[in-house]
């Protein structure tokens, strides 16, 4: 680049939120579209049943109702919801469909619909509808799945989702001569990624367009609006998919759920555009569920600590399908297990287990949240076992520049080429050690404060980003010389929009207020790969400073055209054209597009790319430290202090970044203490509101300190950005787990299952007499 | 989560209120801050057929000391009211600082202490208080005004001895010595949650040091606001100490008799009361020491 970079790396101001901090963020609830009606749906009230009969005549009798179906009065074949991710052989027997057909198969699973003039209409008629259910037994646990006694999908004939086993090296020889071995059973608790706007959609069905307009899409558009014009059996370019500002996502919104499919149901019914909202106690069971592992992980060391082998069971609970996001969860706790450690042989056994629960999906660092605790809380045991100190274990585990890029393996299934890339695991737990003063605390585990036992436990991490198809982007100016990028990637409220124009402002060389930001919705650029895995800073990132860089080209250009001289004497700088052969005449980027325009109406200053990672992956890595102080007799946990180191590559706005971590952090600390999907033996939901599903609030922050290393930038893209979005949550409940042990080593407990509460703390400590 | 149809009537006085609410029949609820009544329609829970809505009565409202020194408190006044009163915070310390405890500020601006009681939420902290104090119900219904006594309105989850119809008016806690001791301890998931276990607890010392009235009472325990009266009873004549302190919550554990919920087990909520009523009765000797400030 010729010109300086103001943007880049700085902590420039989210242009996104004056408009969220005035309240002019226009949410899927604010779209009002003339002659709308809204949509409700009945939920199955049971886990599994059979439905013998459905009646919706006194709900259709309603004032105010404008219809009501179920599955038998839907006049298409029923499609079913494709696999997006880790779309293994075996799921395709146990996909779902829009609405129940002859059984339910979890508590929240559609089974009727009602279209309204307003939603308290739809609710009254809710209440009307009568459906005769045959209850069935329900499965609630992976081992009662396993047995396969109740089976949820009969034509399949069992409950296992599908198996496989995964592995490199030896692990019989490694574990038939270790001197040490130890195994532990962990589990993971169910939850989700809730966030605090709940979907929401908006269908105009046109069936003589023909047309589908699809507004409250997000994360990826464009597969699924070719999976719902295959659906509908439309052209694609017939649908339409429409983001608006989205309250969070966190790997939960944006994937083909049965709403995406009953809500254009109901607008051709009814010829008219239809809304539906999902509430809290919705959202609660409708929406994916997440983590819900349960871990047998066994490891073989020397007599010094170094790891010789991991061997593992990983079973997921799948809840009652397998949505699009196929055995993600399962399968990347399989591949994460062994972490950024120097494992020679690993083997692990993966079951993807069906049970009568809401189906899961991704959330936030999917899999490795989960792997990270079973493995980071077992190397602590490791330590304590062979009397060495927990950070001295670890860094003589941790792979070493030398030892990168490293080929883990085929660790899932089809993925033969996954590598590491280049980093210093060492060097980001080492400045971790510092920042905490680890020097300091190791060895006062357990002190008692304030009558209060303190410990500090450690955790370190990898995790990948930016995997999936090419993204794209088109900058254009406008003959006013705004700018507007226009970009297939979608914004969850991240700050999409503020990275985005930072670089497209230092590459262009002006003032990033010119830059108008425009992501996700399909009318906008021809294609798009999405938003996931921590992607969009460096695919759409890469594709707007490609679409930058042509712009440049395509300035010069033009105003060789417009000097009517050679291109190779011309120069873009600071916003402009400039003449080489006369430094007074230059040509502002406004001038050059209100140029090109006049030179016929399908000329433009613009330029589209596309940016393409070739499935090479950029691993963000670090390690995570907590102090926690514990009231013994209480179990209640503070954590009074949390430091987090994460290798990122570059940091593209600080700011943001930071704010990515201490998000991460927070939720991350949820999902560890509080967060947590209960059901009862007949798999009713217990904690379907907020009166019980809790989520960490603003009372529940420590003090915390987040640092992004910037000192590996990733080889596969020229800027060097890694994803910087999970980083943050991935070894929370793996550090807290270790630093509450630690701060317990008087009682000898341990800690392998999450959420950590005061409950179960105490009948841990009680357990031991104290 | 949306309610079914109601009708709803503000009245601007206790008088009118009372019509209304004969009108209305056993379907009809008052409506105080809405804080549970509203979230229990909106999951259907509840259904009334009309809200007759106590925000426009003013005489329903305020908090006063008699000549007496009974402290008087309308049973429309906001929890964040009672928090951030100072005549409270003399005339009643403990009712003072457990109110902080219940929920979010947001909450507490609308919910009212005469809409907790009547809700009677075994965890909630108003109830405790009014039990662990003594305090006097004030109400008028059909029949007429009455005041029922404190031990005598909780009967059971959700339930009091309120009739139907009948409107909780103010509340009258006993004259408070200013050299009582006392103490508000309780435990929950998130600051703002309803308690897992909680303990208020006071007591009186005598010219000689013994202690001559003490009161202990548990929320979270049980079906109701519950007094521990074989803990009292340690206490009672007795000088104040540790070990007599470790008796009194060898004694609370013995007599509690909680059940189990999503987030706390009996045996966790028996423990901790008594972890709770230990610490509880320690905090509340100590702020007898010469220039303690609350
Ligand atoms: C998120 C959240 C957290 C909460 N956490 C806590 C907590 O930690 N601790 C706690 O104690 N509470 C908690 N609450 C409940 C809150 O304190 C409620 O406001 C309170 O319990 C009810 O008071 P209200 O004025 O809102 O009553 P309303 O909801 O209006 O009414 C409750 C019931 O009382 C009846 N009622 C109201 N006033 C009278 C009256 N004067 N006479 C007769 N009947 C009457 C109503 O008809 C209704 O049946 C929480 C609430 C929320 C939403």
């Amino acid at each position: 680049m010729t010109t300086s970079s103001p943007y880049i790396g700085a902590s420039v101001k989210r242009l996104e939120d004056r408009r969220f901090l005035t309240g002019t963020g226009r949410y899927i609830d604010d779209v009002k579209l003339p002659d709308m009606a809204v949509m409700a749906i009945y939920r199955s009230p049971h886990a599994h049943a059979r439905i013998n009969s459905i009646d919706l005549a006194a709900a259709r009798a309603v004032p105010g109702v404008i219809d009501a179906f179920c599955a038998a009065d839907i006049d298409m074949d029923l499609p079913v919801i494709p696999l997006r991710l880790a779309p293994f052989d075996g799921f395709e027997r146990f996909l779902q469909r829009p609405i129940a057909q002859d059984k339910v198969r979890f508590v929240g699973e559609p089974v009727a619909v009602v279209i309204a003039s307003d939603r308290y209409i739809a609710e009254d008629a809710l209440d009307l509808i009568e459906v005769d259910f045959a209850p069935l037994p329900a499965v609630t646990s992976v081992d009662q799945a396993a047995s396969g006694e109740t089976l949820i999908h009969e034509d399949a004939g069992e409950n296992m989702g599908t198996r496989y086993t995964v592995g490199r090296g030896d692990t019989d020889d490694a574990f038939s001569d270790a001197p040490y071995t130890r195994r532990e059973r962990f589990t993971t608790n169910r939850h989700g990624a809730v966030p605090m706007e709940t979907r929401g959609l908006i269908a105009e069905f046109d069936p003589d367009a023909p047309l589908l307009r699809l507004y409250g899409a997000t994360k990826v558009n464009f597969f699924n609006r070719r999976h719902l014009a295959a659906a509908f059996d439309l052209p694609e370019e017939a649908v339409e998919l429409i983001e608006t500002d989205v309250g969070g996502g966190f790997g939960a919104r944006g994937e083909l759920y049965p709403e995406d499919y009953l809500v254009p149901i109901a607008s051709r019914r009814n010829g008219r555009p239809v809304k539906w909202i999902e509430d809290r106690r919705e959202n609660l069971t409708a929406t994916n569920h997440s983590r819900d592992i349960v871990c047998d992980l066994e490891i073989a060391t020397s007599n010094d600590g170094k790891i010789l082998g991991m061997r593992a069971t990983v079973q997921g609970d799948m809840g009652a399908y397998v949505r699009t996001n196929g055995g993600v969860v399962a399968s990347k706790a399989a591949q994460f297990l062994p972490g950024p450690y120097r494992v020679p042989s690993f083997s692990c056994d993966v079951q993807f287990l069906i049970t009568n629960k809401t189906p899961v999906g991704t959330f936030r660092g999917p899999g490795r949240f989960e792997a990270n605790f079973c493995r980071e809380r077992l190397l602590d045991m490791v330590a304590a076992d062979l009397n060495i100190d927990p950070a001295e274990l670890r860094l003589r585990n941790l792979m070493e520049p030398a030892e990168l890029p490293y080929r883990i393996g085929e660790l899932v299934p089809g993925d033969v080429n996954a590598t590491f890339d280049r980093g210093n695991y060492p060097s980001a737990l080492n400045q971790l050690l510092d920042e905490v003063g680890y020097a300091d605390w190791k060895d006062r585990q357990g002190e008692i404060i304030d009558g209060r036992a303190h410990g500090l436990g450690i955790a370190c991490f990898i995790e990948s980003s930016a995997a999936g198809p090419p993204e794209t982007a088109r900058v254009t100016v406008a003959p006013d010389g705004n700018i507007e990028i226009r970009t297939g990637a979608s914004s969850v409220g991240q700050g999409t929009e503020t990275g985005l124009a930072q670089i497209c402002a230092d590459y262009l060389a002006i003032d990033i207020d010119r830059i108008n930001v425009l992501h996700g919705s399909t009318t906008l650029v021809p294609t798009g790969g999405g938003t996931f895995h921590s992607r969009n800073t460096v695919m759409a990132g890469n594709a707007v400073r490609m679409a930058a860089e042509a712009l440049r080209t395509r300035s010069i250009e033009l105003a060789a055209l417009r000097w009517n001289t050679d291109a190779g004497g011309l120069e873009y700088r600071d916003g402009a054209v400039h003449r080489g052969d006369d430094p007074g005449s230059i040509l502002s980027l406004a001038e050059l597009a209100a140029f090109a325009r006049s030179r016929g109406p399908d000329e433009a200053l613009a330029a589209d790319a596309a940016f393409d990672n070739e499935g090479k992956l950029s691993y963000s890595y670090g390690a995570h430290a907590a102090l926690v102080a514990v009231d013994v007799a209480t179990g209640v946990i503070e954590v009074k202090k949390y430091v987090l180191t994460e290798e990122i590559g570059r940091a593209l706005n600080p700011a943001m970044v930071q704010g990515q971590a201490v998000g991460g952090l927070v939720q991350g600390l949820g999902g560890t203490f509080l967060d947590h999907m209960i059901y009862d033996e007949d798999g009713q939901l217990l904690t379907g509101s907020f009166a019980d599903y809790l989520l960490p609030t603003s009372t529940e922050l420590p003090e915390i300190t987040a640092i992004a290393l910037e000192e590996s930038p990733s080889e596969f893209n020229p800027m060097g950005f890694k994803g910087a979005g999970e980083g943050g949550i991935v070894a929370v409940a793996a550090a807290v787990g270790n630093a509450v042990v630690h701060a317990l080593n008087a009682h000898g407990i341990q800690i392998n299952d999450l959420p950590i509460t005061p409950n179960r703390l105490r009948a841990a400590l009680r357990a031991t007499g104290t | 989560m949306k309610p079914p149809k109601f009708d709803y009537f503000a009245p601007d006085s206790i008088e009118s209120a009372l019509t209304l609410i004969a009108e209305h029949g056993d379907d009809a609820r008052y409506l105080a801050g809405g804080q549970s009544l509203v979230p229990m329609m909106n999951f259907r829970v509840a259904a009334p057929s009309a809200l007759i809505d106590l925000n426009g009565i003013a005489t329903l409202r305020g908090i006063k000391v008699d000549k007496n020194s009974r402290l008087h408190i309308g049973a429309m006044t906001r929890t964040r009211e009672i928090e951030m009163d100072s005549t409270i915070a003399s005339a009643n310390p403990l009712l003072h600082a457990a109110a902080p405890h219940i929920a979010h500020i947001q909450i507490r601006n609308r919910g009212t202490i005469g809409g907790s009681l009547a809700h009677a939420d075994p965890a909630a902290e108003m109830p405790g208080i009014v039990l662990a104090c003594n305090a006097e119900i004030n109400s008028i219904g059909p029949a007429g005004p009455r005041s029922i006594a404190a031990g005598d309105f909780f009967e059971g989850i959700y339930s009091t001895a309120l009739q139907d119809g009948e409107m909780i008016t103010e509340i009258v806690f006993p004259p408070w010595p200013a050299a009582r001791c006392w103490a508000f301890q309780e435990i929950s998931r998130r600051e703002g949650d309803f308690a897992m276990i909680g303990i208020a607890a006071w007591f009186d010392l005598n010219e000689t040091g013994e202690i001559s009235a003490a009161s202990l009472t548990a929320i979270g325990a049980g079906d109701t606001p519950l007094r521990l009266p074989a803990a009292e009873e340690i206490l009672s004549g007795q000088p104040p100490g540790d070990v007599l302190f470790a008796e009194a919550a060898q004694a609370a554990v013995n007599e509690l008799d909680p059940g189990s919920d999503l987030h706390a087990s009996a045996e966790y909520r028996r423990e901790v009361g008594g972890v709770l009523v230990e610490r509880a009765l320690k905090t509340a000797l100590q702020r007898e020491a010469p220039g303690y400030t609350a």
